[in-house]
């Protein structure tokens, strides 16, 4: 059995500091830079409006003197009404934990020109990339301000507020045309060409072939070899988005110079689904069962993420049986999604399915809890605001639910994840492919702002649920595992070490549930047309069992769609780091390496 | 030492192969492992031991009460000789305004006289569309959308097949008590509250405190009913 | 000659008891037909690939709970070239279609395609979004569809039963892909990414659109210019 090397980290300050570090920091930093800081003074809204021009010194100042080197979310928001456009930077201190220091740098709507962070924070790298795409903001200095998650020559901004999509049919749901007069139709057989698509007005094809490869290719490095000898050219290999190693529709395109790789660069946004603008549009509540399908092998922790910023905009409080149920859901969620990580992970180190199918035994077991407890399998739409929907079922798969849970935690787990642990963990072949291969050195995993189990293979003891605890994980015993190598093997040894924490977790969670047994599940009834009490935004963000997970959600007074609904989704900005892991190992080394990061498609391209 | 991982790790898979004859061993004085009930629910829970596959389409497993796949709409049983029982829907639209596909579509029916009246005269659900969220059924204050636990429904087609009309979608109240009999239940017992809490009022007779007890016992069996 | 010309021809001439006796005169296709269609149902092999959510359902599928290899559907192929059958699992985006169609253009007949989950059959509920596709089947003909979202591995097996039933009704006498019209064979136009996703079989519908455009616009500049002198 591996050895274990976990680390407690700092614990969350208490009452009795007065200031938390990022009000510190917040009030330094206006110290610092007195003339192009200013308070956000919108109702409900918190951090720092910036003089969009200087944010890179703002951002520098904030890295190298106050210690918040972490830039968590770039979120682009849309203020038609003002005539502008804001980005909202969320930065987080690695060493101190606790909240973030927020900084909004505003630019006029018509001409969104501002800096780049890329130079200072290289994680802002898909983020910059993403808020050009949907809002069309350019950021000065970037390095390769292309499209993301559309495709180049696409029309428009799509996330504008003035940006009407082909199905476009009222502004807010529920649509007037579904009640009281609802006469069923497809929407597609109202538009002209019967599918869901516009084209700009007066646009006629001109026959040539568009072709979105030529400009991926043309960002990539095609230097021939100067120094002397035998001259080698460079190869370009494009792997995905149909490949049995990319985890669903992901696309790298791998420059070569033999086998070595020289160039790595991820192609996403094959299952952009348009998350954001449609939850726009959505009511608050209906936007719960969308988050199911962001990273749909963890649900409950999408949905938990989502409900915490909500709690946060509407003031809710939740009743303690529904945390206890909330963290239950979460933990197991963590040991699914781990055990799917390590299966396909050993897929791709060539273990070909045999370990995948015996951890994939133990995961449909949590899966009949979800699906007993829930009512599906995978999209469980289980949180509420203010609580979760049902309680704990009465019987899964005609056992007492108790029974049940106690037989998987003290027994069917454990024993999975010993076996794996047997299996895998001392194989030479897993050994020799993973040992060094694709290390990521704790500066570079902190400045790329990878999350999760990658920042922590990487030797930093950065957990949410530590260092800013959200439900009751401050009341709850565990270690956050840390590995410090880096490297892939590193990356699979601290999945096995957060399953066996997140079994210690459940383990002490079991007596609360069953001393709560028959009390509330949620603190108000939940209503079907919740509406924001008061106007402002929140940030909710949850351990997801594959990094960070943010919801950025600010909404107006009394009403009852969000204005911006951003996800901070932990697998899209951990790709950042895979091109410059990738780089120097052979080509056979780079699906392991994806492997290791654990990427789910769904939240990558929401 | 090298070539020990490897040794170890084709131990695991031994043990395995070994294993899943040996509970056909334990079950085959008892009417065999495959094909019979007792054995399938052992097998399918924590404590099961060897290969735990679903025959399906011989086997299936057991669909909890909460399982949700696309909804339909609960009617009285019909009456003999008729084919369809009163709606339970009342067309308040609430499921309508908390669908987040926006797939349901109702048309409210019409007194004689223009008025609108409390039933749908059609109903459609587009289940191209529908995310099995279980939102309509969860917030219907009539219980009367209700989850499906019918899955097979594989078509050839689905121009037509994929929009369930009213009468794709009307399922007799026994057909929900069958497949869900506790949280069925549970929403009697809490109607029944609720209408003795109701007629209480309006007799204005009861004391006050008692139409109190009524409801408030009335909301904690509904939310019981949540509970299954 | 093809064997359904071999079936038919005994409609047409008169036959002799005496020889109808000895001589196996018959339709050699309906007498191939069950071994034929027993041996391709029973060897269906997807291709490996996963869209999205339902991408999960269709791999536990796959995996020992569920065991598609009863059915002999456990070889999921790498490539489209070995395969018979395309599971589009999950929602279809606008810029994932183009290489979907290139896919099923490389799949070697016959080709089967199911179409698994809300999304894949009708956009789900993603459908209002501006880059999805509402329905692999504008794109690709769809031999079976199964609905949920998603489907569980058990509707998504009824899914595949069905389309083994479908093969059973076909014959090798009518099978189009051993006919040399066969309507089925061929390249699917592989849609293009413009301003929005083009379909190549609806060029002249856009075009006309366009030049509609240019001629209102010609002509309200032309009452304006007449307005104004
Ligand atoms: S909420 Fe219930 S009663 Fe109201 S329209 Fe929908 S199904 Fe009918
Ligand atoms: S299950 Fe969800 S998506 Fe389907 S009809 Fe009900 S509310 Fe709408
Ligand atoms: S049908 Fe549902 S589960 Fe399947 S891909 Fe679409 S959203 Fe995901």
């Amino acid at each position: 059995m591996s050895d274990i090397i976990l680390e407690p980290t700092a614990d969350a300050p208490g009452p009795d500091v007065e200031l938390t570090p990022a009000q510190e920091a917040t009030a330094k930093l206006k110290e610092l830079h007195p003339n192009v800081l200013s308070d956000d003074t919108r109702e409900g809204y918190e951090g720092m409006i910036v003089y969009a021009d200087s944010i890179t010194e703002v951002a520098k100042t904030l890295r190298d003197d106050l210690g918040f080197n972490y830039l968590s979310s770039v979120t682009g928001v849309d203020l038609i009404e003002e005539g502008k456009m804001e980005v909202v930077y969320h930065f987080y201190s690695i060493d101190r934990g606790g909240g973030p220091v927020v900084l909004k740098a505003q630019v006029n709507r018509d001409e969104p020109v501002l800096p780049s962070l890329v130079s200072i924070f290289p994680g802002a790298d898909f983020q910059e990339r993403e808020a050009y795409d949907m809002y069309g903001f350019n950021f000065l200095g970037h390095p390769d301000l292309r499209r993301i998650l559309t495709w180049d020559g696409f029309a428009g901004h799509p996330l504008r507020k003035d940006w009407k999509e082909p199905f476009f049919e009222e502004e807010f749901k529920p649509y007037g045309s579904r009640w009281p007069d609802g006469q069923v139709f497809r929407v597609e057989e109202k538009t002209p060409y019967g599918k869901n698509v516009q084209y700009p007005p007066g646009w006629a094809p001109t026959g040539e072939e568009y072709d979105i490869e030529t400009d991926v290719y043309l960002g990539l490095t095609y230097s021939r070899d100067a120094t002397p000898g035998l001259k080698t050219d460079k190869v370009t290999v494009n792997l995905g988005p149909q490949h049995p190693s990319t985890h669903g529709v992901f696309r790298m395109v791998v420059t070569l110079d033999g086998e070595t790789i020289v160039d790595l660069k991820p192609v996403v946004g094959y299952l952009h689904r348009n998350h954001e603008k449609i939850g726009e549009r959505n009511t608050f509540i209906m936007n719960m069962p969308y988050t199911d399908r962001l990273d749909y092998l963890s649900s409950m922790s999408n949905n938990l993420g989502y409900a915490l910023a909500v709690e946060k905009l509407f003031d809710l409080t939740v009743p303690e049986r529904a945390e206890w149920i909330r963290i239950l859901m979460v933990e197991l969620t963590r040991i699914a999604n781990h055990l799917w990580a390590l299966g396909f992970l050993l897929n791709d180190l060539g273990a070909l399915q045999t370990p995948m199918l015996y951890y994939y035994l133990e995961r449909e077991l949590i899966v009949d809890f979800f699906e007993a407890a829930s009512g599906s399998r995978m999209m469980c739409n289980y949180m509420r605001f203010s609580g979760v929907a049902y309680d704990l079922p009465d019987d899964v798969r005609g056992m007492p639910t108790m029974k049940f849970l106690e037989e998987l935690i003290y027994n069917n787990l454990p024993r999975a994840i010993d076996q794996g642990d047997d299996l895998m963990t001392g194989n030479e072949i897993v050994r020799a492919r993973a040992i060094g291969v694709g290390v990521l050195t704790p500066e570079d995993a902190i400045a790329m702002s990878t999350a999760g189990p990658v920042l922590r293979a990487s030797g930093v003891p950065y957990d949410i649920r530590r260092a800013e605890p959200y439900s009751y994980y401050d009341h709850l015993d565990f270690d956050v595992a840390v590995r410090y190598n880096g490297d892939i093997y590193d990356r699979y040894l601290i999945r096995v070490d957060e399953m066996r924490q997140s079994l210690r977790i459940l383990q002490q969670v079991l007596p609360y549930l069953k001393q709560t047994e028959g009390a509330p599940i949620f603190g108000d009834k939940p209503q079907y047309a919740q509406r924001a009490p008061r106007s402002g935004e929140s940030y909710g963000r949850v351990e997801n069992p594959k990094g960070e997970l943010g919801y950025y959600v600010t909404a107006k007074r009394r009403s009852g769609n969000p204005e911006r609904y951003h996800v901070r989704a932990p697998s899209f900005i951990n790709l950042t780091a895979l091109g410059p892991m990738a780089k120097g190992h052979k080509v056979a080394d780079v699906v392991a390496i994806l492997g290791s990061i654990d990427i789910v498609l769904g939240e990558v391209d929401r | 030492m090298y070539g020990f991982g490897i040794v170890k790790g084709l131990g695991v898979v031994i043990n395995h192969f070994i294993g899943s004859y040996i509970d056909d061993l334990r079950w085959a004085g008892k009417g065999g492992r495959y094909y019979n009930e007792e054995a399938f629910n052992v097998r399918q829970s924590p404590l099961g031991e060897g290969v735990k596959t679903v025959f399906y389409p011989e086997e299936k497993l057991s669909t909890p009460e909460r399982f949700r796949f696309v909804p339909f709409l609960v009617t009285d049983d019909p009456p003999p000789g008729q084919r369809w029982g009163h709606d339970w829907c009342t067309a308040c639209g609430i499921c309508v305004k908390v669908c987040p596909a926006q797939c349901i579509w109702i048309e409210r029916a019409k007194q004689p006289n223009g008025r609108p009246k409390s039933q749908p005269e059609k109903f459609f659900i587009d289940i191209d569309m529908c995310m099995n969220c279980g939102l309509c059924a969860e917030f219907c204050p009539f219980d009367a959308i209700k989850m499906d636990h019918d899955y097979e429904l594989a078509s050839y087609d689905r121009s037509t097949a994929h929009i369930h009309d009213k009468e794709r979608l009307s399922k007799p109240l026994s057909y929900w008590r069958e497949i869900s009999p506790k949280k069925a239940e549970a929403e009697d017992i809490a109607r029944k509250w609720a209408e003795a809490a109701k007629t209480k009022k309006r007799d204005k007779d009861g004391e006050g405190r008692e139409d109190r007890i009524a409801e408030v016992a009335a909301r904690q069996l509904y939310y019981k009913g949540l509970y299954y | 000659m093809t064997v359904a010309d071999t079936g038919s021809a005994n409609g047409d001439i008169a036959i002799p008891d005496e020889v109808a006796r000895n001589v196996f005169i018959g339709n050699i296709a309906k007498l191939l037909d069950p071994l034929y269609n027993w041996s391709r149902r029973n060897s269906i092999w997807p291709v490996t690939f996963g869209l999205a959510c339902c991408a999960i359902e269709m791999i536990c599928t796959a995996s020992s709970r569920y065991d598609l290899a009863r059915f002999g559907m456990e070889v999921f192929r790498a490539t489209p070239r070995q395969s018979d059958l395309m599971i589009i699992s999950g929602t279809v985006t606008k810029k994932m279609v183009p290489v979907i169609v290139r896919l099923y253009n490389q799949m070697p007949e016959p080709r089967y395609v199911l179409s698994m989950g809300a999304c894949a059959s009708g956009g789900g509920p993603f459908k209002e979004g501006y880059n999805v596709v509402d329905g692999i089947d504008k794109f690709l003909p769809v031999d079976v569809y199964v609905p949920g979202c998603p489907p569980t591995p058990q509707a998504l097996i009824n899914g595949l039963i069905a389309l083994q039933e479908k093969i059973d009704q076909q014959s090798i006498a009518t099978a189009p892909w051993y006919r040399k019209d066969d309507p089925t064979a061929g390249m699917l136009p592989v849609p293009v990414l413009g301003p929005d996703l083009v379909d190549l079989r609806q060029l002249d519908i856009i075009r006309a659109k366009a030049a509609d455009y240019e001629a209102q616009v010609t002509e309200s500049a032309g009452v304006e210019a007449a307005a104004q002198a």
